[in-house]
């Protein structure tokens, strides 16, 4: 689709909301990576920025009890989903005023109330069970639908092809969405495999299957629209490869000199956020004014995340023993 | 003596066992062209080229599986996992496959392969990422399961394990990567299966293994300025296990604390505990204490952390509990 089209497919309203949403995503982990470096986060954190047209496309056409999983790289999907950003800051925080209640940390981000079935570690590992969540949808007579993320790296693991079968031929409304960034770690795609265009994988279980342009919110939105109408139908998964480009490195660790900083520049050169700025700008959708009031609501509201944050408790020593068990007495060995 | 990382230590004998050796490879994620997640690997893509320093996909199933077939048919594979937390996706191809080749074979396959790579918590990695799986290995007859905690023990382990015709647990620490010390020049083997008596002492015997042995020194070291003097048996290798020297340093001390990082139930210390009361029942003067993770998945915060692992208060506690100094 043309640029003059897609502009006139979304409204005005659509383009402020997705500037807002996807400018939120990036200040906020903006701001966690400015907290990583004074060692308010620590462990392993690992940034959404460069990826926000995914999150702001799925969430244009998601409805409330539709719900989304993802890898480790997971701070900006749950507030997508309406997680109010402050808890989030909390749980990189540590703090028992986070979402995870200070037990989960950057990657283990959880919001059952929002459909936001959590931020997993285990590269793959949370594939088929995004395909149980579609199962249980499909089960229980529901609508929705489920929005599986992985990276382009979790595609070589069994547990992708396992799900992807299962899930086409038992029709599961479920949307898998492989964020191709290019790199895994310091691998790039070309050099894991044969296949290097990843939508085709989806071919051999003949499941609609579909390459997109992560940098555009508004191809992503098509490409969601699209899919989540033929899980709700009853129409069984799709298969998006979504192409995008993580601007830092793999994790706060890591100083990606496995890439060039023209390639990088290639990417920030059709970054998302810029380009609704843009559409924005050439069809007045916004005055100066009006804009400049978005990015100081956003401003506002990143430092109140950090206030609240900071203002939060630590998990007691104590607390280890809760929220293992939904038994409550459940007999731990505690000795010395 | 000239003093190295345990990384280098680690790199060391690869590379001489590589050099000797030319069926000897190694894969896994990251390790030639990054030069390894934890740069244990680094410059040996350099040296070997890329048929016997090879980059995998995020695929530990199928490359554990192919490594154990080129096992199986001569070759002399080290699989590195980029930590044992995500061994498990390939946890059946070790405990289906090369652990049983041997016998189900009637001794016609060896299998002579290593899976090394750092195991336990890291700092606050959370729980997926901090887990300590040596007693699930070492449960397995068919397996050797080594975990060294200084870099002299490293190497000369490591170089044992490249040697062995069985399959080799090798199970090292991220945050004992950069650690530094004495490493003897030139090639030498230490045997798997012997334990090392790294602190003599005569009041309390505390056996340990892996990273948590150096917290375990330096309660030691508090426990001396008190007057308690500590022997520490530093296990080294978790499947077979040295109970011989175990039993022997309980037989004097009379007294016997033991320390892992893993969880309790079912553990190596479980294990070296019935084994001490079967075989040094009448030795000892006092019930056998130990210290282990605490009996749950790992949180994220900071105290979390430290009040999950074993740490030098609680292991100067049962050593105070066994020798009725408490309190
Ligand atoms: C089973 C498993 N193996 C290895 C790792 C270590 N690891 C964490 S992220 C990662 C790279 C994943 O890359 P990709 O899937 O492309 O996702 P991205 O980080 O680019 O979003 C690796 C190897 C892991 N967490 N789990
Ligand atoms: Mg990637």
């Amino acid at each position: 689709m043309s640029k003059d089209l897609k502009s006139k497919k979304y409204s005005k309203e659509q383009y402020l909301k997705w500037y807002e949403e996807m400018l939120l995503y990036r200040k906020f982990e903006e701001k966690a990576s400015a907290s990583y470096i004074q060692q308010k986060i620590r462990g392993f954190c690992h940034l959404y920025i460069g990826q926000e047209a995914i999150v702001a496309g799925y969430e244009t056409v998601l409805g409330k009890g539709d719900s989304v999983i993802t890898t480790y790289r997971d701070h900006c999907q749950p507030i997508g989903r309406g997680t109010d950003p402050k808890i989030i800051m909390a749980e990189l925080f540590g703090k028992t005023s986070g979402i995870s209640k200070g037990r989960g940390g950057s990657m283990h981000m959880f919001d059952k109330e929002k459909g936001f079935f959590g931020g997993h570690g285990i590269v793959g590992g949370h594939i088929p069970l995004g395909a149980g969540i579609a199962f249980a949808e499909k089960y229980k007579g529901t609508k929705n639908v489920n929005i599986c993320l992985m990276g382009d790296g979790a595609v070589r693991q069994g547990a992708f092809h396992e799900a992807l079968n299962m899930a086409m031929t038992w029709k599961l409304p479920s949307i898998f969405v492989i964020e191709n960034n290019m790199y895994a770690m310091g691998t790039s795609v070309e050099r894991t495999s044969n296949v290097t265009e990843l939508f085709k994988l989806g071919h051999a279980y003949e499941m609609p299957s579909f390459a997109v342009n992560g940098m555009s919110v508004e191809d992503c939105a098509d490409a969601f629209e699209e899919a989540v109408e033929r899980a709700r139908n009853g129409d069984g998964p799709t298969l998006l490869e979504i192409r995008t480009y993580r601007y830092k490195g793999h994790s706060m660790s890591d100083p990606a000199k496995y890439r060039t900083k023209e390639e990088l520049n290639s990417y920030k050169d059709r970054d998302p956020i810029a380009s609704v700025l843009s559409t924005i700008n050439e069809n007045n959708y916004a005055s100066e004014d009006e804009l400049k009031a978005i990015e100081s609501k956003i401003k506002q509201t990143i430092e109140e995340c950090v206030e609240f944050a900071e203002a939060g408790d630590f998990p007691q020593a104590g607390d280890i023993y809760d929220g293992i068990y939904a038994q409550k007495d459940y007999p731990f060995i505690k000795e010395i | 003596m000239r003093v190295i990382q345990f990384r280098e230590a680690l790199r060391e004998a690869m590379v001489e066992e590589m050099r000797n050796d030319e069926d000897i490879f190694i894969m896994g994620e990251e390790v030639a062209e990054y030069n390894g997640a934890y740069k244990v690997t680094q410059g040996m893509l350099d040296e070997f080229g890329d048929k016997r320093v090879i980059d995998t996909p995020i695929a530990e199933n199928g490359f554990t599986g192919i490594a154990i077939g080129a096992a199986m048919n001569g070759l002399r594979p080290i699989v590195e996992f980029m930590t044992f937390n995500f061994s498990l996706v390939a946890i059946d191809q070790i405990i289906n496959g090369a652990a049983k080749v041997n016998l189900m074979s009637g001794g016609q396959f060896n299998m002579p392969i290593v899976f090394r790579g750092p195991t336990a918590s890291a700092g606050q990695l959370g729980a997926q990422h901090s887990q300590a799986f040596e007693n699930w290995y070492a449960n397995t007859p068919g397996l050797k399961v080594v975990v060294p905690s200084t870099p002299a023990d490293a190497k000369g382990l490591l170089k044992a394990a490249i040697r062995d015709n069985d399959p080799v647990i090798f199970m090292e620490s991220e945050q004992m990567y950069g650690d530094k010390a004495e490493v003897p020049e030139g090639e030498y083997i230490i045997p798997l299966g012997v334990a090392d008596i790294k602190r003599k002492g005569d009041d309390v015997t505390i056996v340990t293994f892996g990273k948590i042995y150096h917290r375990v020194a330096k309660a030691a070291e508090a426990l001396a300025a008190e007057g308690i003097e500590v022997e520490i048996v530093d296990l080294r290798t978790v499947r077979p296990i040295d109970y011989a020297t175990v039993i022997e340093s309980v037989k004097k001390t009379n007294r016997l604390v033991i320390v892992e990082e893993a969880w309790p139930l079912a553990s190596i210390s479980t294990e070296i505990a019935y084994k001490v009361q079967r075989e040094a029942f009448d030795d000892l003067d006092a019930p056998i204490q130990r210290v282990t993770m605490r009996d749950v998945p790992m949180g994220y915060g900071a105290n979390m952390v430290e009040e999950t692992l074993p740490n030098e208060g609680r292991i100067i506690e049962a050593v105070k509990t066994v020798s009725y100094k408490k309190g």
